[in-house]
């Protein structure tokens, strides 16, 4: 794939930005957790997906008293989401909102300037 | 007093606190930025509960708990894709939408790209996702008066859709942002009350243990064990492979359109910064979370204490069993009267969902088509604020009669379909232009309009040659047969179609702009030069 090279490339006050080690840090810790569990979460809800349509047998096996395996899978699904959305909350208050905040004083002085 | 004149006036009640919300909400409304975005002043915990209201609609409320009641595990199955879908919206969407964009989801397109193709192609999808949807509502609401009031008579319903119409109209065009958002958050607050009121109160009657619950549940609907199984509903044994090809494309739309869907996305722009918009996706997880477990109970609750067989009767979807239930737990715990207040309380409730969720969806489709289509497609952007304010308005007046009329219309039709279809064509469409448009360096115009219009395109073409538009007697027209495709959920081809066309366009075209993408990712993770919330 060629890309057409910009001949103002490496100018502007974002792309100096962009180029600082701090911001491909941030850029990495975002990524290094919202994209893997992305991928975790949705494989899990296709799972569950997949199990109620082709293995009744296994999810309707008894548990305890009435509950069976789908209620259980089902009930999993809200435990992980609340677990993930926490998990990534406590997380950007501390690894991202700080460097964010550090980059965006950066960033809008070099537009300032 | 009978539960239909305590319903009405408790409605009524509702109605008149909200509009002096959105007329106090009106006098405070003053630029662009009020209008569209309620001044960016909203805090998270307010702007969750709103994202609450917009999107617990009197489908998942009257809709899951009737499925749960008369096909027992499917209904709870389709709550849950509902709710998963939040986790895309809050890791991938909300924060880096609310950095780079200004009202609505085209701003974060147009970014980069030439903006008028784009904000075309973003309006088209926006205004048709919103119609099909609020069109869904509206019919909903002229066939749930009929059920809930005994009003059977198609004036009656045609009323109830032209009332809710200009409710909600007045909402929008008063209120703007602010006025709906307030909407929003007494609807939530109301719906989740009732909702915790009647759970809490069926639990009591099982001593608080599910398993019982769950076990009456199963034996009042006569079919034992299968209905606390998944198979009742989605890919049944008589279906085969097509039912369960079916259940997943339904599951990645559900799982991948919230992100996608343009008056859910216009909430991120109602709060300070991105930090508050992430809070806002985390209230909202917690209280739609929380919603569709309440559910769970009034579902199986309705089935244990009224009995799948009546529900059944009085709606052939179900969509009375939280009324009826909260008629027979009021009779059970506190006599006849209980029965009528609580009935009357449920009733009013449900209505107040649907003019909230109905006001959030004008809003949405108005202020693309003033912002993206007026002013920047029409008038190139050469228009003042007052003037798109102005536009706004008008059109969430003209958007609102078109509901109303299309609303008339369709209400002998079968229009359930459309908040499936609504969410297809937001996860084939909105979300590949939004992901791309937010992760991916060499994404371009020429990509952008390829993913929106194929995404869209795909989903509706499948969906008219699909069973739910002709040749089953479920279906939208029952004395045509033209369906080939023999899915009622397009998702499984429209979504990867959708991707696979953002690419395609993106590859074939030359376009690619270093700056502008170095510009959108500083900004989106750094919040540089987010737009600002405005005081008055």
């Amino acid at each position: 794939m060629t890309l057409e090279k910009d001949p103002n490339a490496g100018g502007t006050p974002y792309e100096r930005v962009q180029a600082t080690p701090e911001f491909q840090e941030l850029k990495r810790r975002f990524r290094a957790f919202a994209f893997p569990m992305t991928a975790a979460f949705l494989s899990w809800y296709l799972l569950y997906v997949v199990l109620s349509g082709w293995a009744r047998d296994f999810m309707g096996t008894k548990v305890v008293g009435s509950i069976n395996i789908a209620l259980v899978f089902g009930l999993l699904q809200f435990v992980t989401t609340f677990l993930i959305a926490w998990l990534y909350s406590r997380r950007a208050e501390a690894k991202l909102d700080p460097l964010a905040a550090e980059l965006r004083a950066k960033a809008e002085e070099e537009i300032s300037a | 007093m009978s539960h239909e004149t305590l319903s009405v006036i408790l409605f009524l009640t509702f109605v008149a606190g909200t509009l002096a919300i959105t007329l106090w909400a009106g006098r405070h409304t003053k630029d662009a930025t009020d209008f569209y975005a309620g001044g960016r002043s909203f805090s998270g915990g307010q702007n969750g509960l709103a994202i609450g209201g917009d999107y617990m609609s009197a489908a998942s409320f009257l809709g899951i708990a009737g499925l749960i009641a008369l096909y027992g595990y499917d209904g709870f199955l389709y709550s849950i894709g509902f709710l998963v879908a939040w986790l895309v919206a809050l890791l991938l969407v909300a924060e880096l939408m609310r950095n780079s964009g200004k009202f609505t989801m085209a701003d974060v397109l147009a970014f980069r790209m030439s903006p008028r193709p784009v904000r075309t192609a973003a309006g088209v999808s926006t205004i048709t996702v919103s119609i099909f949807y609020l069109l869904a509502q509206m019919v909903g609401a002229g066939a749930l008066v009929a059920l809930l009031f005994g009003f059977k008579s198609e004036f009656a319903k045609g009323a109830t859709i032209v009332l809710v119409g200009i409710l909600m109209i007045v909402y929008v065009v008063v209120g703007g942002m602010k006025g709906t958002t307030w909407v929003q958050i007494v609807k939530a607050i109301l719906l989740m009350g009732g909702a915790t009121l009647t759970a809490v109160l069926v639990l009591g009657k099982f001593g608080f243990n599910l398993s019982t619950l769950l076990r009456d549940a199963a034996t009042q609907s006569g079919k034992s064990g299968d209905f606390l199984e998944p198979g009742l509903r989605y890919a049944t044994e008589a279906q085969g492979l097509t039912g369960k090809l079916d259940l997943i494309s339904l599951g990645l739309a559900l799982v991948l359109g919230t992100a996608g869907l343009p008056h859910i996305l216009i909430r991120f722009y109602t709060v300070p910064t991105a930090r508050d918009a992430r809070k806002s996706v985390l209230w909202g997880i917690a209280i739609i979370g929380s919603f569709y477990l309440l559910t769970l109970v009034l579902g199986f609750g309705a089935a244990a204490l009224v009995g799948t067989k009546e529900i059944a009767a009085a709606n052939p979807a179900g969509n009375t069993a939280a009324p009826q239930l909260a008629e027979r737990i009021g009779e059970i715990v506190f006599g006849d009267v209980g029965g009528t207040v609580l009935l009357a309380i449920i009733a009013a409730v449900a209505f107040a969902t649907i003019l909230a969720v109905v006001a959030g969806l004008t809003l949405a489709s108005s202020s693309s088509f003033a912002h993206d289509l007026y002013a920047h497609v029409f008038k190139k952007g050469n228009v003042t604020d007052r003037e798109e304010v102005r536009v706004a308005r008008i059109s969430a007046f003209v958007i609102g009669a078109v509901a109303i009329v299309l609303g008339i219309y369709a209400q002998k039709l079968n229009v359930a379909f459309l908040v499936a279809l609504a969410f297809a064509v937001a996860a084939s469409g909105n979300l590949p232009a939004i992901l791309y448009s937010l992760f991916w360096k060499r994404f371009n115009t020429a990509g952008a309009v390829s993913a929106i219009y194929g995404g869209l395109g795909s989903a509706v073409v499948l969906v008219i040659f699909s069973p739910v538009v002709s040749g089953t007697p479920k279906a939208l027209f029952t004395d045509s047969d033209f369906s080939f495709f023999p899915l009622e959920n397009p998702g499984i081809i429209s979504i990867p179609f959708g991707f696979f066309c953002g690419w395609l366009g993106t590859i074939l075209s030359k376009e690619y702009n270093a700056q502008k993408y170095a510009e959108i990712e500083v900004r989106s993770l750094t919040g540089a030069g987010a737009e600002k919330a405005v005081h008055h």
